[in-house]
């Protein structure tokens, strides 16, 4: 029977969360669980409305195994756009504080559905659905293990359901991008031992000698975030009924773990993935081979072994030792090399190739993302130096540093990937609209550049109010002056995380209408096509 | 080049390339962390510090709920303007109880490592109630509904319990009593005599100005009014501590 065992599993865990709701100790707990049950019931729902008893069709072994990845684009986007969504309103919030609703929407506990929405549900299922697409590709094997990939894809689904509606219950550990709680944490464990199982066990049946440098950086990502998130989370259940536990570790301890958790969260998460992304859909969509093998073996090993020391930088002139903090400003530092091989081996790939550029919108939206990349792994080990840090932290120069990044880097490389993947994870000749691209990448372009120029104003301006002394001695301004002076630039923040927004929405669209089938009648491309060409008939006549 | 055509065999084999990485990744976490559990000098040496009462304890619990950290640090950095605008700069021992830490990343809102005894309860609910009636230029949300929320506990113990597993001294004599304790902190009339020798500075009292009911609010308030108050800086050696 098609789905006999997953259903069966589904009504035992969905009787597990029904018990579970009535006997919570706490209240959100109780909510939590509810919460879990609608979800584990639906979907138990929808496996019985499509089981049948008719023996499976023989799959082909050969065959790529592309429906989690098509799920996986869909839900990149959709998570995408939750997640930015969540990130205007908290900007705005944060201008016209008035836009708090008490208890579940106050920014305490939207801005963690923020960040979870756009590192975990966002990236993280841009990094599922890529590695499964590259892995797949560069190995030439169907992905290990039957459906796995299903549980896989599904079950980081439930994940972030249960994380994001736990925010807003208010269960969280206020661990910064650690925030689920012990149980939801154990479900991401089994989930993410499943994804390194299902990544692993397709390399091993590889048909390529080789294993491809994207796999490399996939792998690594991989392994590396499960150790991180099992050791950061180690914490102790005041009872198995309820939501709150106690961290494992205390005070110092406790913010050096979760700094090496968290600044990996970055290295890892939204670094080493992502470039694997970028090995496998710079060179697909330029058509050029990777600029330096030899540049990708010493930036890989290096950027690995460095990154994870890098964690210290965040504790700059705490209670965090001083010897602690001095060897994570001096690798924060180093780091900055090997993050710019990967800099150079992405950009120099395009040797050859740079007319593209005009031409190709995608590839335009992958360059700036690897310029943007360059860009904030610059500012990164900058404001790594103490002095630096001593202005720095605290202040909104992190935040818009943390955007470049994220919206720069990690935003615009994963639309560019899916730009790449829809139409042929569908069979469709070609994008929807090619002009639309070209759209998203100036509103996304522009909107980053709005939100990190007025951050970076922000964050100097409020690091030297807070430090600023007359000439009799005294401190120049209370605090309360220092948030009023900051009112104008969350406006200005506002709008550019909106244009950014606007440029995913018309993404969205794009995509929808590609998967629909649709092609939009339009001129190519200028540059596209050589200029001495008779215009399409129907395209708009001058002559 | 010969070390570059060996790493071919590392290409060619998964396992060995799952194992490379993951053992260029643990060096960094194992230097880095590992001695601050048994470094010595790695937490000061004070006089003063004692683990939450339980009404702290579930007031700091709703400060984790809330998210609080994503706007106010708990971490006086030792700089002359911190140190004039919220006082002695932060140690590591006075977060030694703190599971999690709460030192925060962000001041959207000013630090409140010694915001305890600085302002009046009343202050302190009128400000959560609706900041800007106080503060014209608070961006902060509003928190009147602790006002209305009862304490949710059936048995606090067991969070001492978890705090005792994870090595925080709580001992038998505060976990039999911490219920009793829990509200006797709030109740003005209450017998607080054991409440105070168990948990020394406490400070009790009607928090939120309603005696009818024990509610999220008298927690909160008894936890901030509690922050940064227990250390004894005058007995402090200041040069032992650097490390």
């Amino acid at each position: 029977m098609k789905f006999g065992t997953e259903i069966v599993l589904l009504s035992l865990f969905a009787f597990a969360a029904f018990v579970a709701a009535g006997f919570g100790v706490d209240e959100p707990f109780r909510q939590h669980m509810l919460v879990l049950l609608i979800a584990l019931l639906g979907f138990a729902a929808v496996l019985l409305r499509n089981t049948s008893f008719a023996p499976a069709a023989a799959v082909d072994p050969s065959a790529y195994m592309d429906g989690p990845i098509r799920y996986g684009a869909i839900a990149t986007m959709f998570w995408g756009i939750v997640g930015m969504t969540v990130g205007v309103v908290i900007a705005l919030q944060l201008a016209y504080p008035d836009l708090n609703i008490q208890p579940w929407f106050n920014f305490g506990r939207l801005r963690p559905l923020h960040t979870s929405g756009v590192i975990f549900a966002f990236g993280g299922n841009a990094l599922l659905c890529t590695s499964m697409y590259v892995v797949q590709r560069t190995c030439r094997a169907r992905l290990f293990g039957g459906n796995l990939g299903w549980f896989v894809f599904w079950g980081y689904q439930l994940f972030i359901v249960m994380a994001a509606t736990g925010y807003l219950l208010g269960i969280t550990e206020s661990r910064e991008y650690a925030e689920p709680e012990w149980y939801v944490d154990i479900w991401l464990t089994i989930v993410w031992v499943a994804y390194l199982i299902l990544f692993l066990g397709t390399i091993l049946k590889r048909k390529e000698p080789h294993i491809y440098v994207a796999n490399w950086f996939y792998l690594s990502f991989i392994v590396t975030i499960a150790m991180l998130h099992v050791i950061n989370n180690l914490s102790m259940p005041a009872s198995f009924l309820g939501s709150k536990s106690y961290s494992a570790f205390s005070g110092v301890q406790d913010a050096l773990t979760q700094w090496w958790y968290g600044h990996n969260a970055v290295g890892f998460f939204l670094t080493a993935g992502f470039l694997g992304m970028m090995y496998y859909f710079v060179p697909k969509q330029a058509n050029r081979p990777v600029y330096s093998y030899r540049l990708s073996i010493i930036h890989f090993w290096a950027l690995i072994f460095l990154y994870i020391w890098a964690g210290p930088h965040h504790l700059h002139y705490t209670a965090l030792p001083d010897w602690a903090q001095t060897l994570g400003m001096a690798f924060s530092i180093m780091l900055w090399m090997p993050s710019w091989g990967g800099m150079i081996n992405g950009l120099m790939t395009l040797s050859g190739a740079w007319d593209k550029l005009r031409t190709d919108p995608i590839i335009r939206m992958m360059v700036m993302a690897i310029a943007f990349y360059g860009m904030s792994t610059f500012e990164g080990p900058m404001m790594s130096i103490k002095t630096v840090n001593s202005l720095s932290h605290y202040t909104d120069w992190t935040i818009g540093h943390v955007h470049s990044g994220a919206l720069g880097w990690v935003g615009m490389i994963s639309f560019g990937a899916i730009y790449y993947m829809v139409p042929k994870l569908w069979n469709r000749e070609r994008l929807y609209s090619l002009r639309l691209v070209t759209w998203h990448f100036w509103l996304a372009t522009l909107g980053i550049v709005v939100y990190a120029a007025v951050m970076w104003v922000s964050g100097i301006m409020q690091g030297l109010m807070w430090r600023e002394y007359d000439e009799q001695g005294f401190l120049v301004y209370s605090f309360a002056e220092t948030v009023a002076a900051m009112h104008p630039y969350y406006v200005m923040r506002a709008i550019g995380g909106a244009m950014y927004l606007s440029g995913a929405l018309i993404m969205a669209w794009n995509i929808t209408m590609t998967i629909l089938g649709y092609q939009r009648e339009e001129d190519p491309m200028p540059g596209s096509v050589p200029a001495f060409q008779p215009k399409r008939s129907g395209a708009r006549n001058w002559a | 080049m010969g070390l570059m055509d060996k790493h071919a065999i590392i290409e060619k084999n998964a396992s060995l390339l799952l194992v490379g990485s993951l053992l260029v990744v643990t060096v960094g976490g194992i230097v880095e962390i590992a001695p601050l559990f048994y470094l010595d000098n790695t937490i000061e040496k004070v006089e003063g510090m004692r683990p939450y009462s339980p009404l702290e304890l579930v007031g700091r619990n709703i400060y984790v709920r809330e998210g609080c950290y994503l706007c106010h640090s708990q971490m006086i950095r030792p700089f002359r303007d911190e140190v004039e605008r919220y006082g002695h700069y932060s140690l590591a021992a006075e977060s030694m109880y703190d599971h999690p830490f709460q030192w925060g990343s962000k001041r959207t809102g000013p630090d409140l490592a010694r915001v305890g005894d600085r302002y009046s309860n009343v202050w302190h609910v009128e400000h959560l109630t609706d900041p800007r009636s106080v503060v014209p230029e608070s961006i902060m949300p509003s928190y009147a509904f602790l006002k209305d929320a009862s304490i949710d506990v059936k048995d606090f113990s067991t969070h001492l319990v978890a705090n005792r597993r994870v090595g925080v001294p709580y001992n038998d004599d505060m976990i039999a009593h911490a219920n009793v304790d829990l509200m006797a902190q709030a109740d003005p009339s209450a017998d607080t005599s054991g409440l105070e020798a168990r948990y020394p500075k406490a400070k009790i009292g009607d928090f939120d100005g309603n005696p009818q009911q024990v509610t999220e609010m008298d927690a909160l308030v008894a936890y901030l009014q509690m922050l940064g108050t227990l250390v004894d800086f005058k007995n402090y050696d200041e040069a032992t501590g650097y490390r």
